[in-house]
């Protein structure tokens, strides 16, 4: 899929946790969000996208929230 | 089955907790006190002639034929409009009565034509039954003095015509216009012998504001107010009771019938979403389900280039799994999916995601809840822990303060507001909090307290305003909060909401609306009594649309608003059955019931019923698979009942995405704009042709029953079994009542929900269980669903969709009374004579800027496309916003509208779009194509009746 539209995606996500004070929680929120809601297609990617492609464009919360994914199977 | 005739008793139900005992005729009779004498009489089981009464509006006391004698009372006075009272004696036939009541009919008769043979209402005519009662045998006065028999007939309503020479002036449709609709289009123009029955200001009932609601029509006695279909086509011979399958309001119908034709349908008296009433879509526009677009036979094609060849069911729906299985094979299992149906039946979406899962083997099944209500979804899931309002309707008749919020109830749900606005004209307060000055905010005897005229997209930045005034000025229920909420959450929920930036002072630049406007609402909202808010689109459609859910959830908690009648969180769901298809496991992520495909011990229960292995994973949805075909991904999707080339956002990116699949399957009425980039495509049945059920809005679920054999000889639910039994998924149900049978075993909300108690209750609003047998009005009573409410932040962050130099001004799309969603039923109905073409409207100073006047085209540029629409130019839209309908395809609305979505959800940003306006002289570039490759399409389906071409 187009990165770019999975880096807008977390990256809305992020925006509304980002108001979380505790950072763990944020990051936590948006890691869960992802994991609860999005395809592990799509999970694999964004996770790809940061380790192998530098991550471009993504904000620092959805930074934190992708390297703690969990990798999908598939 | 027969004609179902439901007793009139003359006046409307009172409810008082005290009786008065009475006789009547000798028959004792225990009534609610209030009650009237002739409620009463006919309670006992008595009849009294009436004419300008009936149990839907309020007694008038005109017609003088409900007279009746009460002992220790002199005269004969009108038992319409007098109460019953403890120890009243009644005689109702009389020597004296039956002379008075005669002779009140030859007034009547004298003035009346005598063609009661070939009368319309021969047969379903109350004024022919009371003279038919009262024995009249003589009218001694002729027609030789004035009269008005040669009256004018108005003919100009397309679904019903108003006769005044049959006119007897009893004021039912006057008052059923008043009472019932609240839109005051009728009144009796002039006095005494001169009184007739006027639309407006003596206009045509089209030319008045007439909103063609039918609550006249099913009012009149005689044949006045008749509908056109009756007129034609004489009178019915059997009634079913079914359910509307246009809005989320779920009016009860009474399908009248006569062989395999639908004559006419009237609102169900009994129907608890809608108590007898209805709107101009579900009363009249019923004739799509035979218009002769209507596909009935399956077709296939390898490619969308190619002529469509009509084919049997079996060889369809065979073409269907083989190509599905085969992009399975080569592009992965997750490489199909499909679309369930809002305006389908629960048991038709259940069996599609069921297909999805378990014939597919994947989740990747969506809803056209994704783009409308999927925030509401999210929103009091998390908050109050169950995806679905409150309240039911009656609730409105309680409420002191009402706030609606991004909903246009008068186009969009048209009943409620009926409702709404007779609970205003008692007394209630309303705040309207909406960019466009819709109908509600001032109408005939409704005036909101507050506008608030917010700029599109600041939603959120408006619901903090309300709750800092709130909190910071005491107005909370305290003790609400402590018992019912979280207690860490709604700390740290204050520690945001109170600071100063949340003032309605510091949001003022950023909403639009004035400071003091909005301390006042947010006091009214507080401290008015029972709260209720009621909300659309507006709130759901933004790239905050959850956001915004969460706010009002907050809202409601901290005022206590929620738990009885009179408050509450109501979604006014845009489909028929928008509650049911999310209800029905629609989504990618969660099972029937909202039920996380993770959750093992759900997902194995239903393993275990289905007999498969489930994925656990979430699968994509609507813009996911658009965005995965685009990749080469996505190459095949089964899509019933839903036309996403029209509905959703960025059409062009949606067309190429369904063109670079390899099969696209449609199941629908019509060969809609997203069949014409399908492969194959099999016959829809309407609302008329099944059995099933609908949810409404309020969780009500209603059945549908068949009233005609489908046109395409099946069933949807039917084309769904065969379509998995030919994916090697075999299902085995003979009737949806066994589907209804398998939903309850697996769904705890729906336990007690099943065909026989459907036809015994009417209609049952989920959670209907063991804890709930006959259903939950109310929700969250003495608790929430999920234990303890949360209050969640709602920082507001405003959209990435700017407005620039180059896009200067704000689209918002919305809907209108006379047509429906995309339009492929009411475009295919008489409604187009109220609108037949989607225009922009923009503010007058903003029109002359652009030197644009009504009526000229203006092109409409976004960063995702163009299209040219007419103008109208109007202050209901504020300086800066412009607004259009997406009901025509050609209009290309959704050209312009873009991939921004809400960042819970996905749900389109529909209601934000920055924009240019410029006048035009020819179509933009993408409706030329659209007009070629429409051209194109149509043509090819000409040839699908032609034999052996391919």
């Amino acid at each position: 899929m187009n990165p770019s539209q999975l880096v807008k995606m977390v990256n809305d996500i992020s925006n509304f946790f980002v108001s979380e004070e505790d950072e763990n929680e944020a990051i936590a929120g948006v890691s869960g969000h992802i994991t609860r809601f999005w395809d592990p297609r799509m999970r694999k990617e964004i996770i790809e996208y940061l380790m192998n492609d530098g991550g471009e464009g993504l904000s620092t919360l959805s930074r934190a929230a992708i390297a703690v994914l969990e990798k999908p199977r598939a | 089955m027969s004609k179902i005739v439901w007793k009139d008793l003359g006046t409307p139900e009172i409810k008082s907790g005290n009786f008065v005992d009475l006789l009547v005729d000798g028959v004792p009779v225990s009534v609610p006190e209030g009650t009237s004498v002739l409620r009463a009489a006919s309670l006992a089981g008595l009849s009294i002639p009436k004419l300008c009464a009936t149990e839907s509006l309020e007694a008038f006391g005109s017609c003088r034929l409900c007279l009746v004698e009460i002992e220790g009372k002199r005269g004969y006075p009108a038992s319409c409009t007098t109460p019953a009272e403890s120890g009243m004696v009644v005689r109702t036939q009389t020597e004296k009565l039956a002379k008075l009541r005669r002779e009140v009919m030859e007034l009547y008769i004298s003035d009346h034509p005598l063609d009661c043979l070939t009368c319309s209402a021969n047969g379903d005519c109350e004024l022919q039954d009371v003279a038919g009662v009262v024995g009249l045998r003589e009218v001694r006065y002729g027609f030789e003095g004035k009269n008005h028999l040669e009256a004018a007939k108005d003919e100009s309503n397309p679904y019903f015509t108003f006769d005044a020479s049959k006119c007897i002036v009893c004021s039912r449709c006057v008052r059923a216009c008043e009472e019932t609709q609240g839109t005051f289009a009728l009144t009796i123009d002039g006095r005494g012998f001169g009184s007739t029955v006027s639309a407006g200001q003596k206009e045509s009932f089209l030319d008045s504001e007439c909103v063609s609601c039918g609550a006249c029509v099913a009012a009149c006695p005689t044949a006045t107010l008749m509908e056109k279909s009756v007129i034609e086509q004489g009178q019915p011979d059997r009634s079913v009771i079914t359910t509307c399958a246009y809005c989320g309001v779920g009016c009860s119908f009474k399908a009248e019938v006569k062989g395999n034709d639908v004559v006419r349908m009237v609102p169900d008296f009994n129907g608890k979403a809608n108590h007898g009433h209805s709107c101009v879509k579900g009363r009249f526009a019923f004739g799509y389900a035979t218009h002769k677009d209507r596909i009935t036979k399956p077709m296939i094609r390898k490619k969308i280039t190619d002529p469509w060849k009509e084919v049997s069911w079996e060889e369809a729906v065979s073409y269907a799994a083989s190509e599905f299985k085969r992009i399975q094979g080569h592009y992965g299992k997750g490489s199909v999916g499909g679309i369930t149906s809002s305006r389908c039946t629960n048991e038709e979406t259940y069996l599609v995601q069921k297909l999805i899962r378990a014939a597919f083997g994947n989740n990747n099944v969506d809803t056209c809840a994704r783009v409308c209500h999927s925030p509401t979804g999210y929103g009091l899931k998390t908050t109050i822990g169950e995806s679905a309002g409150t309240q039911d309707f009656d609730s409105v008749e309680d409420a002191d303060v009402v706030i609606v919020i991004g909903a246009n109830p008068t186009d969009g749900h048209p009943v409620f507001a009926s409702r709404l606005k007779k609970r205003l004209r008692e007394g209630a307060k309303l705040i309207v909090a909406d960019p466009r000055k819709i109908d509600l905010v001032e109408g005939p005897h409704v005036k909101a307290n507050y506008h608030l005229k917010l700029l599109p997209g600041t939603n959120v930045a408006l619901i903090n305003t309300i709750a800092h005034v709130i909190y910071t000025e005491g107005l909370h229920d305290q003790a609400f909060v402590a018992e019912r909420c979280e207690e860490v959450n709604f700390k740290k929920w204050v520690a945001f909401i109170s600071q100063e930036r949340n003032s309605p002072e510091e949001m003022e630049a950023v909403t639009g609306v004035p400071a003091g406007d909005l301390r006042g609402a947010a006091r009214l909202y507080a401290t008015g009594g029972n709260a209720a808010i009621y909300y659309g689109l507006g709130v759901t459609e933004h790239s905050q649309g959850s956001t915004m859910v969460l706010g009002i959830a907050n809202l409601a908690m901290l005022t206590g608003n929620i738990g009885r009648s009179g408050v509450g969180i109501n979604p006014l769901r845009g489909q028929n059955n928008v509650q049911g298809a999310c209800d029905m496991g629609s989504f990618p992520h969660e099972l029937p019931g909202y039920r996380h495909v993770s959750d093992t011990v759900t997902r194995e229960m239903f393993e275990r019923e289905w007999n498969v292995s489930l994925d656990s994973e979430p699968g994509l949805r609507i813009p996911n698979m658009l965005d995965a075909a685009h990749s080469d991904e996505f190459k095949g999707i089964y899509i019933q009942g839903e036309d996403i080339a029209q509905s959703d956002p960025n059409t062009q990116h949606v067309t190429s995405a369904l063109e670079s699949m390899e099969c696209v399957v449609v199941q629908d009425i019509f060969l809609n704009e997203t069949a014409k980039f399908a492969h194959i495509f099999l016959p829809g049945a309407s609302f008329l042709e099944k059995d099933g059920t609908f949810t409404n809005a309020e969780r009500r679920i209603s059945r549908i029953r068949k009233v005609m054999e489908p046109l395409g000889g099946k069933a949807d639910w039917e084309a769904t079994i065969m379509l998995s039994e030919a994916l090697g998924y075999p299902m085995d149900y003979k009737h949806p009542s066994e589907i209804m049978d398998e939903i309850a075993r697996l769904t705890p909300t729906f336990a007690g929900v099943n065909y026989q108690k459907l036809d015994k209750d009417g209609s049952i609003q989920w959670p209907c269980n063991q804890a709930a047998p006959d259903g939950t009005p109310i929700m969250h009573i003495s608790e929430f669903v999920r234990g303890k409410g949360r209050f969640v932040i709602t920082e507001y962050v405003p959209t990435s969709e700017r407005t620039t130099r180059k896009y200067p001004l704000i689209l918002t799309t919305g809907r209108i009374l006379s047509q429906y969603n995309v339009g492929a039923q009411t475009r295919r109905t008489d409604n187009v004579v109220w609108f037949d073409e989607d225009r922009l409207e923009i503010h007058p100073s903003d029109a002359e800027l652009r030197g644009v006047k009504t009526g000229e085209w203006v092109g409409i540029r976004s960063r995702s496309g163009e299209t040219v629409l007419r103008a109208h130019v109007t202050d209901k839209v504020q300086p800066g916003v412009v607004y259009t309908t997406f009901h025509f395809p050609e209009s290309g609305a959704n050209v312009i509208t873009t991939d921004n979505s809400d960042w819970a959800t996905n749900c389109p940003e529909f209601k934000v779009t920055a924009v240019q306006v410029e006048p035009v002289t020819q179509p933009a570039q993408w409706q030329k194509k659209f007009e070629r490759f429409n051209k194109q399409q149509l043509e090819l389906l000409a040839k699908a009746a032609e034999p052996e071409r391919v």
